[in-house]
C-alpha cells in the first residue's frame, strides 16, 4: 500500500524536480537534512566556546566596550590557579557534591527498596515522597530559610525539642561550619525521590526468577541482595550519581536563596563564584577562563565516570 | 448624504483622530528600586504629565535586583530607560562608557545651579570625576545610613538604673560607637515584656553590598581612608587598613558579635526594618528613607521611636551616604522629554512637593528651611547625618571594588575568618589589583 503511494508522489513529481533530485547522492541529500542541526550547534556551541577560550587570554570586559582589550597570555589562568579563594569555591562544591551524592544514594535506595516491598498504600507512600522534588528550587530555598531561623524556625525547634539546645543559639546559615550541612540537608530531602524513583526502576526491572532459583539454592537473603540486588541497580545508581553530580556541580539557586555563598565564602560554590565574576564584577575575559577551567575539570571527570559506567553494564 | 459616505467619513475622521493622538503623546520610562519613595515620584509625575502631556511609565526592580537589572539594561545599550535613578557608584561608570548625558550645559541654559543642592549630595550622586563640575545626573534622593531606637525601651526607669549601675553613665542616645556597642550588648537576650529581645540589627548582607554599607560606618570614624587624597588610587597601604581601620573593623566585628540577633548574618535593609518593626531589637542602622515608615508604624511609630546620626569615633564623625541622581539615559529617544521632566523636578516648589509626598529632597531650599528641623521627628537626624556623609568609590570598576570589600569584610566580621589586619590587607590586595587592570596605577 505504502509502496503505492509512493510510486503515486513519484510520478506525479515534475519532470524537472524529479531529475533535480536524482542528480543528488545520498550523501549530499544527507548532508542537507543534517546541516541546519550542524549550523546550529555550531553557532550555539561550538562557536561560544572557541570564542570563550579566546576571550580567557585577554582582559575584556563586557560593560567597557569603548576601552581597549589586550592580550594578557595565560595571566587570568595563573591568577585563578594560585588564587586560594578559587580553591576555597572549588572545595566548598567539593563538599557539597560528595555528601549530597552520598545522602541521596543511600537514602534513595534505602527508601526504593523499602517502597519495593508489596505494602498497602506504596503507591500513596510513593507520591508523598516525591513531592518535595516536584517544587521550585527559588521557593524550597525560601521556605527552608525559615525553617532554619533561630527564633521561629521549625528545625531549631526539632533540634531543640531532641537534644536540649536552646533554639536560640545557634543559626543553621548563619554559622561557617553548619551553613555547608545546612545545604546538604535541603538538596538530600529534595532530590533523594529523584534517586529513589530510578533505583526504584532497577528494582523492579530485576526479574523474580532470578530470587527464585537463587532460594532453590537456599542462598540467604543477604547473599541476594549482594549477589543480586546490588550489581543488577548498580548501572542504575551509577546513572542517578551522574545525574545528581552534573546537577550538583552547577548548583545556583539552591545557595543563593539560603545563603547567597555565605557566611564569609563557606557556601560560595563555583557557579556562584563564577556568576559574580562574569556578571557582578563583570571581569569577562577572566570569568572567560574561569569557565574553561571548569569545562576542562567537568569534562574529564564525566569522561572517566562515563567509561566506568559503560564497564559496569558491560559486566 | 449617502451611508456609504457617511461611514466613509466617519472612518476617517477616526483615523485622523488616532492619527493626531499618537502625533501628541509621548511616552517616556523613569527606571529606578521598587519601594516606597518610587510610588511617591508616581504621584509626583502626575502634575509633569498634566502640564506637558508626556506620559510617564516607570520601571521599578526590587533593590536585591536592581543594580544587576539596571546595569545590564545600561551595559546592554537597552532602550527600556529614558531616565534613570542610578545609585551613586554608578555615576562614574556610566559617565566614562557613556551611558548616561552630561547636563552641564543643560543645567547652564535653564539656570539650574548645583550650588541649589547639599555640597555631599552633588559630590555624591551627580559629579564625574568627583570634585571637579562635570555634571551627569540631578541630586534626587537624599538619604545617608543613621539608627533608629526604642525610645519607649530607653525611657523605663528600672532599665535606666540597670544601665547606669553597670555602664556609669545614662541610657540614651549614644555619644559615640563604643557606647552604641555598650547598649546594643545590655539588650542583648533581655525579657522585655515576656518576650527575648537583641541588641541591633545591623547590615551584615553579603551578596550586593550590605556589609559594606554597614561596616564603612565604624570604619571611616576609627580612621579608614579610601587611600591618600592625593594620591587615591597607588597609595592604598597605610590608609585602607591603618591603625584605625583595624580597630574600626574590630568595632563592628564586636557589635556583631555582642548585640546583634541569632541569625543576623545575611541582613540588609529588609531584615533590619523588620527586626525593628516587630520589637525584635532596640536599635536599628538603617538608610533614612525608612524613617517615615517606621514614624508611621502601629507597633513601633510615633513616641515609641527615636532616631539619631551614626555617633562619631574616636578618629572622625561620618556615615554612610546613600540615595541617588536622577540622569537621561544617552540612548534615550525621548530626550527633550527626558530633560524636560529634569527641569520639571528641579524647581524649589517640586523638591518641596517631593519631600512632603514622602521623598527627600536635596536641594538646600527645602531642608535648609527653618521649618524643615521640626516638621518630622527624625528631620533633625537626617539633617545631621547629611552633614557627615562619606561615599563608597564611585570608580567604573565600582563593582568589583564593593565585591572585593564585601568578601573581606563579611569573612571577617560574620564569619570569623582572620583578622582584622588579614581582611584589610586583602583588600588593599584586591583593590590594587583592580587598578592595574583598569590601568589607573
Amino acid at each position: 500500500m505504502a509502496d503505492k503511494a509512493m510510486d503515486r508522489i513519484a510520478k506525479a513529481t515534475p519532470p524537472g524536480i524529479a531529475k533535480r533530485v536524482r542528480g543528488l547522492s545520498d550523501r549530499t541529500i544527507a548532508w542537507i537534512f543534517v546541516a541546519p542541526s550542524i549550523f546550529l550547534l555550531l553557532a550555539v556551541n561550538i562557536f561560544p566556546l572557541i570564542w570563550t577560550i579566546r576571550l580567557s587570554f585577554t582582559n575584556f570586559r563586557v560593560n567597557r566596550i569603548n576601552a581597549d582589550v589586550k592580550w594578557v597570555g595565560l595571566r587570568n589562568y595563573e591568577r585563578i590557579l594560585t588564587d586560594p579563594d578559587i580553591w576555597q569555591t572549588m572545595q566548598a562544591t567539593a563538599h557539597f557534591l560528595i555528601w549530597t551524592i552520598f545522602f541521596q544514594v543511600l537514602i534513595g535506595f534505602t527508601l526504593a527498596y523499602l517502597i519495593n516491598k508489596k505494602f498497602r498504600g506504596n503507591d500513596m507512600w510513593t507520591t508523598i515522597i516525591v513531592l518535595p522534588m516536584m517544587l521550585s528550587p527559588a521557593v524550597v530555598g525560601n521556605f527552608w530559610t525559615f525553617l532554619y531561623q533561630p527564633q521561629i524556625g521549625l528545625f531549631n525547634y526539632v533540634v531543640s525539642f531532641f537534644s536540649g539546645v536552646d533554639p536560640a543559639s545557634f543559626s543553621m546559615i548563619g554559622s561557617v561550619n553548619l551553613a555547608p550541612w545546612a545545604i546538604v540537608i535541603v538538596d538530600t530531602w529534595m532530590w533523594t525521590p529523584f534517586v529513589m524513583l530510578i533505583c526504584l526502576a532497577g528494582l523492579r526491572s530485576i526479574p523474580g526468577s532470578i530470587y527464585e532459583a537463587a532460594e532453590c539454592d537456599r542462598a540467604s537473603k543477604w547473599r541476594q541482595f549482594w549477589t543480586i540486588t546490588i550489581p543488577m541497580v548498580l548501572p542504575f545508581l551509577m546513572m542517578a550519581v551522574l545525574f545528581r553530580g552534573i546537577e550538583n556541580f552547577k548548583m545556583f539557586d539552591l545557595v543563593v536563596q539560603l545563603t547567597g555563598g555565605g557566611p564569609g565564602s563557606a557556601t560560595e560554590v563555583t557557579s556562584i563564584n563564577l556568576k559574580r565574576e562574569a556578571f557582578e564584577k563583570w571581569r569577562t575575559g577572566y570569568a572567560s577562563a574561569y569557565a574553561v577551567i571548569l569545562f576542562v575539570t567537568i569534562f574529564g571527570l564525566a569522561s572517566i565516570y562515563v567509561k566506568a559506567l559503560n564497564k559496569v553494564k558491560e559486566r | 448624504m449617502k451611508t456609504s459616505n457617511l461611514m466613509m467619513a466617519t472612518a476617517m475622521a477616526t483615523i485622523s483622530a488616532f492619527a493626531a493622538t499618537n502625533a501628541s503623546a509621548e511616552t517616556m520610562t523613569l527606571c529606578w528600586a521598587a519601594w516606597d519613595p518610587a510610588n511617591a515620584l508616581v504621584e509626583l509625575s502626575k502634575d509633569f504629565e498634566g502640564k506637558t502631556g508626556v506620559d510617564m511609565e516607570f520601571e521599578f526592580v526590587p533593590w536585591p535586583n536592581f543594580a544587576d537589572r539596571m546595569l545590564n539594561e545600561l551595559n546592554s545599550g537597552g532602550k527600556l530607560c529614558d531616565l534613570m535613578i542610578g545609585d551613586s557608584q554608578w555615576i562614574g561608570g556610566a559617565a566614562e562608557n557613556g551611558q548616561y548625558l552630561k547636563l552641564n550645559d543643560f543645567f547652564d541654559a535653564n539656570g539650574i545651579t548645583m550650588d541649589d543642592f547639599l555640597p555631599a549630595t552633588v559630590t555624591g550622586y551627580a559629579e564625574w570625576p568627583k570634585g571637579t563640575p562635570n555634571y551627569w545626573a540631578l541630586p534626587a534622593y537624599a538619604d545617608v545610613v543613621g539608627w533608629t531606637y526604642r525610645k519607649d525601651w530607653f525611657s523605663r526607669p528600672e532599665l535606666q538604673k540597670e544601665f547606669k549601675d553597670k555602664y556609669g553613665y545614662d541610657l540614651g542616645i549614644p555619644a559615640d560607637l563604643s557606647q552604641l556597642k555598650d547598649i546594643a550588648e545590655f539588650f542583648q537576650g533581655r525579657d522585655i515584656d515576656g518576650k527575648t529581645v537583641y541588641g541591633a540589627a545591623i547590615y551584615t548582607e553579603r551578596g550586593s553590598e550590605g556589609i559594606t554599607m554597614g561596616v564603612t560606618n565604624a570604619l571611616y570614624n576609627y580612621g579608614f581612608e579610601y587611600g591618600n587624597p592625593e594620591n587615591p588610587y597607588a597609595e592604598l597601604d597605610g590608609y585602607v587598613n591603618s591603625e584605625g581601620a583595624i580597630a574600626g573593623l574590630e568595632f563592628y566585628k564586636a557589635l556583631y558579635d555582642v548585640g546583634t540577633p541569632p541569625g543576623s548574618s545575611d541582613w540588609y535593609m529588609s531584615e533590619d526594618i523588620d527586626a525593628y518593626k516587630s520589637g525584635q531589637v532596640a536599635l536599628q542602622m538603617n538608610f533614612a528613607f525608612i524613617w517615615p515608615g517606621v514614624n508611621a508604624d502601629p507597633n513601633v511609630g510615633g513616641d515609641r521611636t527615636g532616631y539619631f546620626a551614626n555617633p562619631p569615633g574616636p578618629a572622625g564623625h561620618y556615615a554612610q551616604l546613600g540615595g541617588q541622581g536622577i540622569s537621561v539615559v544617552a540612548n534615550t529617544e525621548h530626550k527633550d522629554a527626558a530633560l524636560a521632566y529634569i527641569k520639571w523636578f528641579a524647581q524649589p516648589e517640586i523638591q518641596a512637593r517631593w519631600t512632603e509626598m514622602g521623598g527627600a529632597s536635596a536641594m538646600r531650599a527645602v531642608v535648609e528651611d527653618p521649618a524643615f528641623p521640626d516638621a518630622q521627628p527624625y528631620n533633625k537626624a537626617f539633617l545631621e547625618s547629611m552633614a557627615i556623609v562619606k561615599d563608597f568609590w564611585a570608580e567604573p570598576s565600582y563593582a568589583s571594588l564593593l565585591l572585593a570589600m564585601q568578601d573581606r569584610v563579611h569573612k571577617y566580621v560574620v564569619a570569623g575568618q582572620g583578622t582584622a589586619k588579614e581582611a584589610l590587607d586583602g583588600l588593599v590586595k584586591d583593590w590594587t589589583e583592580v587598578f592595574e587592570d583598569e590601568g589607573k596605577i
